[in-house]
């Protein structure tokens, strides 16, 4: 979002070191606090280990500590004197593959973990490849436990080599490679003495100096959240359009077109606490008002008049589908897309792609929990969107089930 | 995208439009007011995100008897003069019948007066959203939970089958009777809070600043004494120069020692705080945790 601000997500295995490295980023840039640090490693010595065991800091729930695995998405915090981090710390096991997906939807970055002896194991291409799906535009693979494989550079050189390979199928992104050991804390906030052949820079300086590539689109795309209509007689005639600009800007004087509808108007004012403001930016939350009383409500699209998207009510999607219970061609589903709900239809699906190997499967009725497949869907009435490619924001939907579950994550394809 | 946007800007932001969504996907939703710090900017946020209109939902204080005067004198005239409407719920029961944490220990006081009153409170007004200060860094529980947290129809989290919550597409869908807990703050910190508070000049209780006050040491914390009845057999009350640091019933929080006058005091000394905020809070030392505590309907 920001120089400032870096959201990022850390992915992996199951015991590829995760919690050491987080752990250790987060006691040596102070994201974690001392009497945290005591709780830990009282917890540890009461089950009858020794010292601090750091994933009981990130471990939250009861049941991932008496199981020893992470089941769900824990969000820490902290900042070094460059930069304010937040990370989605992620589950490894395939079957908690949705609590990754929600971790991996607001992160601007994806640390991938590897652990050295085992090289690329079919988890690291299915988060590598989920990351990817999911718009993120910047990876870094850790190729952790180097200590245990005696810092050996032919080691690290084949890692990166089959990742690199992997990455060859997938659109261009930025892929940095760093050696480390999580444990004795080679090349993760300072270099250590063992890794003398590696020239790059350390983990923690790559993040905090990495410049990320955010949203790219510029093209204004407003969706309108609610209506403002004060109940003050003083402020009888105000109504207002509240929402957060998901890409572009938007000035006072502008002609913009509000969709699906199509009908066009004039902006002549945006409204904020501190007063008036001649332009706004994304991803700023804003209240305009416009020339004409036009019918306008939650769900509906400002955006400009030479940009705009065309409605559809048929388009083609990536979908990652996270219910237990499986989709079956031809289901109905809740489709949220922007602020926008509608009715939909998962009306064929093309084919699932295999995370490991990219071959697309065809023929198929059904879907699994953690399938990923190129689909077809029909809605009741027209949405406006983008490609997800294209725009992340106005790109993305979700599919809920009867059960107000939340079972699909979708990306327009086209 | 803007140029200079800070930090505070990008939090400040996706709050305003959470709260929004709460407004537009719900029947009823209520701002839960502990009259802290964190709602301090919970209800700031709220006033940005629907100017120049009013909030259009009510405040809601679970009171359990045991907060400290400072604070309900700030409440009544904090949200008196921006115009917000009040409702003040206390478990008139459980009060009358004596609760206090000495006597059913913290665990059950807590239960009867802050759960069971909030449960009664959001049943009462049939309030079907409920948004709320908490935020993920204050406690390992809290780091995993969603901004849209579900709840069944008994007040229950179940934490290990969260809705996935992808981008911003809050998933607000309920069947009759749940409800949702909402947190706008998931991802500000202690600091972030102390620097909005400081950049947009918001009222907080006195009691946040550093004065002498008589104090005894009681387990790990330096706990106020208000009355002369709060003293316990062997203690000896002394004065220090304290302030707190997070803001609960009197019997249960802490005080630190501290001499931060001002807001500018207050934000360097998070800035290099070593401890964390929770560790003045007795409720969550004990053998209920916060996950418990959190799986039952308390915030």
């Amino acid at each position: 979002m920001s120089v400032g601000l870096l959201r990022f997500l850390t992915a992996g295995s199951v015991d590829d070191g995760k919690s050491t490295l987080i752990g250790r980023m987060l006691v040596d840039a102070r994201g974690a606090f001392e009497d945290q640090v005591s709780a830990a490693t009282r917890d540890n010595e009461r089950r009858g280990g020794k010292g601090i065991d750091f994933s009981l800091l990130t471990d939250g729930l009861k049941a991932e500590r008496e199981q020893g695995i992470t089941i769900d998405v824990a969000y820490r915090y902290f900042a070094t004197e460059r930069r304010k981090f937040i990370i989605a710390d992620a589950p490894g096991h395939e079957q908690y593959t949705r609590n990754m997906v929600t971790g991996a939807s607001t992160a601007d970055l994806a640390l991938v973990l590897v652990d050295a002896r085992y090289g690329v194991v079919t988890q690291s291409r299915r988060h590598a490849f989920i990351a990817h799906l999911l718009g993120i535009r910047h990876i870094i693979v850790a190729v952790n436990k180097m200590d245990l494989m005696d810092y050996s550079q032919a080691t690290y050189d084949k890692i990166c080599a089959d990742f690199r390979d992997f990455f060859s199928q997938l659109d261009p992104i930025d892929v940095r490679f760093i050696p480390i050991s999580a444990l004795l804390g080679d090349m993760v906030v300072t270099r250590g003495d063992n890794l003398s052949w590696y020239s790059g820079p350390t983990l923690m300086d790559t993040l905090e100096t990495i410049e990320i590539d955010t949203q790219s689109a510029t093209e204004l795309r407003f969706p309108v959240q609610l209506v403002n209509r004060p109940p003050m007689p003083e402020l009888a005639d105000f109504r207002g359009y509240m929402g957060r600009i998901a890409s572009g800007r938007v000035n006072v004087g502008q002609e913009v077109a509000i969709l699906p509808a199509g009908r066009r108007t004039k902006v002549t004012g945006i409204a904020t606490f501190g007063g008036e403001i001649p332009s706004a930016f994304a991803p700023q939350s804003v209240t305009i008002t416009l020339a004409e009383d036009v019918d306008i409500s939650r769900g509906d699209l400002i955006t400009g008049i030479d940009d705009a998207p065309t409605p559809i009510k048929e388009f083609e999607a990536t979908l990652c589908w996270m219910s237990q219970h499986p989709m079956r061609a031809g289901a109905k589903y809740l489709l949220r897309h922007t602020t926008r709900k509608v009715k939909a239809i998962v009306s064929k699906i093309e084919y699932r792609i295999d995370p490991n190997t990219m071959a697309k499967e065809t023929g198929l009725t059904e879907l699994k929990q953690n399938d990923i497949a190129r689909i077809t869907v029909k809605t009741l009435l027209p949405i406006a969107c983008d490609p997800y490619r294209k725009n992340r924001e106005t790109g993305a939907f979700i599919l809920i089930d009867e059960a107000n579950d939340t079972v699909g994550a979708g990306f327009v394809e086209a | 995208m803007k140029e200079n946007w800070t930090h505070l800007e990008a939090l400040e932001a996706e709050s305003i439009y959470i709260i929004r969504e709460v407004v537009a996907q719900f029947r009823n939703p209520v701002l839960l007011y502990s009259i802290g710090k964190d709602s301090s900017v919970l209800v700031h946020l709220a006033r940005k995100a629907f100017y120049p209109g009013p909030i259009p939902f009510p405040l809601l204080h679970v009171d359990t008897g045991y907060k400290f005067r400072e604070m309900l004198t700030f409440r009544d005239e904090f949200t008196k003069a921006i115009g917000a409407r009040l409702i003040v719920h206390r478990n008139e029961q459980a009060i009358a019948e004596g609760a206090h944490p000495l006597k059913l220990g913290v665990a059950r006081c807590c239960g009867k007066l802050k759960t069971g009153a909030l449960l009664e409170a959001l049943e009462k007004y049939s309030f079907d959203a409920a948004i709320g200060g908490a935020r993920r860094d204050e406690e390992r529980s809290r780091a995993k939970e969603r901004v849209f947290s579900h709840r069944d129809s008994f007040g229950q989290w179940d934490p290990r089958n969260q809705r996935p919550e992808l981008w911003n597409l809050y998933n607000g869908e309920i069947h009759e009777g749940e409800s949702m807990r909402v947190f706008p703050l998931s991802n500000w910190t202690e600091t972030d809070v102390w620097q909005y508070i400081r950049e947009q000049n918001i009222p907080i209780v006195p009691l946040y600043y550093a004065q002498q006050r008589q104090v005894v040491f009681r387990g790990t914390n330096w706990i106020p004494i208000i009355d002369p009845s709060d003293v316990r057999e062997g203690e000896t009350p002394v004065t220090e120069w304290v302030r707190f640091r997070t803001l609960g019933c009197m019997p249960c929080t802490g005080a630190v020692k501290s001499e931060a006058q001002t807001i500018d005091d207050i934000v360097d000394e998070a800035l290099i705080a070593t401890r964390s905020e929770r560790e003045t809070r007795v409720i969550d030392h004990g053998a209920n945790t916060m996950e418990d505590k959190k799986r039952e309907g308390y915030f």
